[in-house]
């Protein structure tokens, strides 16, 4: 099944839960319609919170840049002695 | 799977890498000492002579090991895999970029990693433990954590870096999986690891390093952004 189907299912049957709340009347109607909105805000926010959070915790690596510059020298010294051309480009 | 022999075909396309190309193969021979393995190296035509030097790197470390296979112009990564793939003899490959943002020295992993899990794709991801990207500022890594979350929430794709181009394949799966892929640039990428799966296939993730030594000429500006969203709706419409 193509994933959008599976997206659209999943709306379908949260729409019918939406629809069947309305006509049972458990929750007071005026809050059941509000209900998709707060479904969208909350998704929106979680996904908001999720850029963020992710962006405090994005793993950075300063030390990697300098074991690169060391293998770089390294490859550099040997294929040079090997008669590799590596004059810089 | 079985004990038979493991050969691993590292596919690095090319283009004006002259340098780098060099520094890759002394890294790769570095770390993979007792592996059975041949580099393929797809250049597009490099006026910069990266041919000459691949040819240098043939006589020191021999032609059964690095393969050149060049084609007349750039032609696309995602053409450039499969005509690397025609020659790979190998039971497995290995795609990596040219310029040294993917090191070598993560390729032990993530032999190491589909040997353990039987894994059919082991892809290597930048965002977490372990991993780790520099040379990004922080604008970037906005839209790339932003570009993420989006793409997670729309695809759920089972990995969590979906543009990384490091990976390691069985061979039969990157056949399987490339014939099927349309996209290009950055979104092929995501294109392979999404079909796959789709398809259910195996995928397993390593952690690696990414060096952005490029600074500043990967911009990430409007278009690039127009770029990305176009391709997850195609993603989420087609897979």
């Amino acid at each position: 099944m193509k994933h959008v189907l599976k997206l659209f299912s999943l709306l379908v049957v949260i729409s019918a839960l939406w629809i069947g709340l309305l006509q049972a009347s458990i929750i007071p109607r005026s809050h059941t319609w509000l209900l998709p909105i707060y479904f969208i805000v909350s998704l929106g926010c979680y996904g908001l919170l999720m850029v963020g959070v992710g962006l405090m915790r994005f793993p950075t690596c300063p030390r990697e840049a300098l074991l690169l510059q060391k293998d770089i020298a390294e490859a550099k010294d040997f294929l040079k002695q090997k008669g590799v051309d590596v004059g810089s480009d | 799977m079985d004990a038979a022999k493991k050969k691993y075909s590292i596919i690095v396309p090319t283009y004006n890498e002259r340098l780098n190309i060099a520094l890759i193969v002394y890294l790769i021979f570095k770390h993979l000492r007792d592996v059975d393995f041949e580099i393929i190296v797809v250049d597009d035509g490099s006026p910069d002579g990266t041919q000459e030097v691949v040819k240098q790197l043939q006589t020191l470390y021999g032609e059964d090991r690095i393969l050149l296979r060049p084609r007349p112009k750039k032609l696309g990564l995602g053409t450039a895999y499969i005509h690397g793939l025609k020659h790979a003899s190998g039971n497995f490959v290995v795609i990596m970029d040219a310029d040294l943002s993917h090191h070598p020295k993560y390729l032990p992993s993530f032999i190491k990693k589909q040997l353990e899990t039987g894994a059919s794709i082991v892809t290597g991801t930048r965002y977490v433990k372990g991993g780790g990207v520099h040379g990004w500022n922080l604008m970037r890594k906005l839209t790339s954590r932003g570009a993420n979350v989006l793409a997670q929430t729309l695809l759920w794709p089972g990995v969590s870096d979906l543009t990384g181009s490091f990976r390691l394949y069985k061979k039969s799966v990157l056949e399987d999986v490339i014939s099927s892929c349309v996209s290009k640039g950055y979104v092929f990428q995501m294109e392979m690891i999404v079909r796959a799966s789709r398809k259910g296939y195996h995928i397993e993730e390593v952690p690696i390093t990414f060096v952005d030594r490029v600074f500043g000429s990967s911009k990430l500006g409007g278009s690039e952004i127009v770029e990305y969203l176009k391709g997850l709706v195609y993603l989420l419409m087609t897979t």
